[in-house]
């Protein structure tokens, strides 16, 4: 818990006592951690265990029951999605969601929404200040197309692409935005070796060069362990454990969460 | 026109961003605005003319639904009654208070988009057939409001007669004169409509048709866009109607009912949802139909029977062909003539070098 590896100093987003429930189900239950500036920061769990929710209450879709959400020091637990995305949370989701109609450059485009402005009328004319925004977008996205090597597909629409191209272009639309947090609801996930390498190498530069912080979901635990700063496990909506890679992997809980998991099943 | 994109290179973004990227396409362009603005005039008479400004009054108003319905993914079927709107705003402000139609058409344009907003307001929360079903309420509502509203329609027939716009101290009295004036602002439609759909604003509609969620967490205020959508589509309705009132020297509710909601409908369906080009081939397309119907029905229908049926068969079998091919472009190509021309088009894209 008291480890400071890797963090560039302050807590970036502090999760205090957070819950929620839907219906009878309570997805999530008093969840406190706090994510360091600059940091990889990974969630993992079993199956259902309430890691999406918690990421879907951080970038807004939900607003916890109880408890907390601060980011940068301001609470967000009651702000809206488009708010928090203004606020430089981007994030990507489990199940792709990207504009399957746009083509890879329009979707990095969207990404970038929250930080243009231009209104109906200068739209419509194009004139002027709406045609140098588009151009400067531009030039800033396809510096990403660039470094996601998305250069020969940047014309394609996104519906069109295999699923691992979507998997990257879902990270392009999140970085384009240029978040200083960045979420990832598994982003390996359902890849071959090869492609979750290069999925790898891109959150590390990321992490890295930009300095961006992180905080991801991941099922692969060569991965989790590798590349993360510390780790919180979650199981039927607790945290059950934190701490670095190698705390939580000598963490008695865990091993039990895991294994227990099937066990869980077999009686409920 | 086709676009062949073989040996020409792009060198900036701004060059690549810009509507027609190629020199061949820009050609075109500079081809089809002489035809429509030198050659046409020139060469058909009034009658002609009087067809091609229905369809240009057709465009404005299908590029408008397309925007809400292809683009934006929301529904309307109640866009005539936005028209009619639009209609009755220029005919008062004309009659009562002699405004010219360069603040006409834009007012009627604004009356018709802030009604439009008010009727797109429940989408926030309806989807689909629920929000068919409101704008279809939004339909009767607006046309019995007018209907029964002396100061809005002008008294018991529910018509204001228009009086012909002026340009420059010179009235546009027949269907030639009439014909720049409706062409200009069909243009001006449509360029504007390119323009927003390769902007900001007409990404942020698209994102919501295709992933409203993933929209909203990516910072776009969708309550506000959809909003938007609906005001744009309205407005555009709204000239629509104005124009429509220009052209006929009247504004009757009449024209503006339900039937001509489902025409509008089917122009954006059969064009290409979501495509401008599209709704110009739609409009193109349902505006001809009928008279291309009575055209073949009048030189072959009175073989088999004689001229006092041959009227009332017309009416009916115009509905039968316009609902047998709504239903053939549903199934069949559902991305309707923008998609074939697209075909078409690809097929000569690198032409000659394939490969
Ligand atoms: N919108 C919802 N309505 C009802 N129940 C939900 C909803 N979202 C999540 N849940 C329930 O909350 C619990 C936690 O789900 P969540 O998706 O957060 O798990 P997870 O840890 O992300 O699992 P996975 O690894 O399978 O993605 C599950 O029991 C799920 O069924
Ligand atoms: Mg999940």
């Amino acid at each position: 818990m008291n480890d400071t590896a890797g963090s560039g100093g302050g807590v970036k987003l502090k999760i205090q006592g957070a819950a929620k429930n839907f219906g009878g189900v309570r997805a999530v239950s008093n969840v406190s951690a706090d994510v360091q500036e600059g940091e990889i920061f990974a969630i993992i769990g079993p199956n259902g265990a309430g890691k999406t929710t918690l990421l879907n209450m951080i970038s807004g879709f939900y607003h916890p029951d109880e408890g907390s959400i601060h980011f940068e020091g301001h609470d967000i637990s009651t702000t809206g999605p488009s708010e928090i995305a203004a606020l430089g949370i981007a994030r990507t989701f489990q199940n792709i969601a990207l504009f399957r109609g746009m083509t890879v450059l329009d979707n990095l485009m969207m990404g970038r929404h929250v930080l243009m402005k231009s209104g109906v009328l200068s739209s419509f004319l194009y004139w002027g200040p709406a045609r140098r925004e588009e151009v400067a977008h531009r030039e800033k996205v396809e510096q990403i197309i660039e470094f996601l090597k998305l250069t020969d597909l940047r014309k394609t629409p996104s519906g069109a692409l295999a699923y691992g191209l979507q998997k990257r272009v879902e990270l392009g639309r999140a970085l384009a935005a240029e978040p200083s947090l960045l979420l990832l609801d598994e982003p390996m996930a359902g890849m071959n070796q090869e492609e979750k390498e290069d999925m790898v190498r891109y959150v590390l530069d990321v992490n890295q060069e930009w300095g961006t912080t992180i905080a991801l979901i991941e099922h692969d635990m060569g991965v989790v362990m590798d590349i993360s700063d510390h780790v919180m496990v979650m199981d039927m909506g607790e945290k059950i454990s934190q701490g670095t890679p190698d705390e939580v992997r000598a963490d008695h809980r865990v091993i039990e969460a895991y294994l227990g998991s099937t066990d869980h099943k077999e009686v409920a | 026109m086709f676009h062949r994109e073989s040996g020409y290179f792009k060198t900036t973004y701004q060059a690549d961003m810009g509507l027609y990227p190629l020199p061949v396409a820009r050609y075109a362009m500079v081809a089809i605005g002489a035809v429509l603005f030198i050659l046409c005039p020139l060469l058909l008479d009034g009658y002609y003319l009087s067809i091609i400004n229905l369809v240009a009054i057709a465009v404005v108003g299908a590029v408008g639904l397309n925007i809400l319905v292809g683009f934006t993914g929301q529904i309307s079927i109640g866009h005539a009654a936005f028209m009619s709107v639009g209609a009755y705003t220029a005919a008062n402000l004309a009659t009562k208070l002699d405004l010219p139609f360069w603040l006409t058409v834009p007012a009627g344009g604004a009356m018709a988009a802030l009604i439009g907003i008010l009727v797109g307001i429940p989408s926030l929360r309806i989807k689909g057939l629920y929000l068919a079903i409101a704008t279809l309420a939004a339909q009767f509502i607006i046309e019995w409001i007018i209907n029964h509203t002396p100061s809005i329609s002008g008294g018991v027939a529910a018509s204001i007669e228009m009086p012909r716009p002026v340009f420059f101290g010179k009235e546009l009295a027949n269907q030639a004169e009439l014909y720049y004036f409706l062409m200009v602002i069909a243009v001006i439609a449509v360029v504007g409509a390119l323009n927003l759909m390769r902007s900001r604003i007409g990404r942020s509609f698209i994102a919501i048709r295709d992933q409203e969620i993933a929209a909203e967490i990516i910072g776009i205020n969708v309550f506000k866009t959809k909003l938007i959508a609906f005001g744009v589509s309205s407005f555009y309705a709204g000239v629509c109607g104005v124009m429509y009132t220009y052209y006929l020297g009247i504004a009757n509710y009449e024209n503006f009912q339900l039937i001509t909601s489902v025409d509008y409908l089917a122009m954006v369906i059969i064009g290409g949802l979501g495509s401008i080009l599209g709704s110009i081939f739609g409009a193109i397309f349902i505006t001809m139909l009928p008279i291309v119907i009575r055209l073949l029905m009048e030189s072959f229908g009175s073989i088999f029977i004689d001229d006092a049926a041959l009227a009332q068969v017309i009416a009916q079998f115009r509905l039968i062909v316009f609902g047998g091919l709504i239903i053939l472009f549903l199934v069949v190509e559902p991305d309707g003539l923008a998609k074939l021309w697209q075909n078409i088009r690809n097929y000569f894209r690198f032409w000659p070098f394939s490969y």
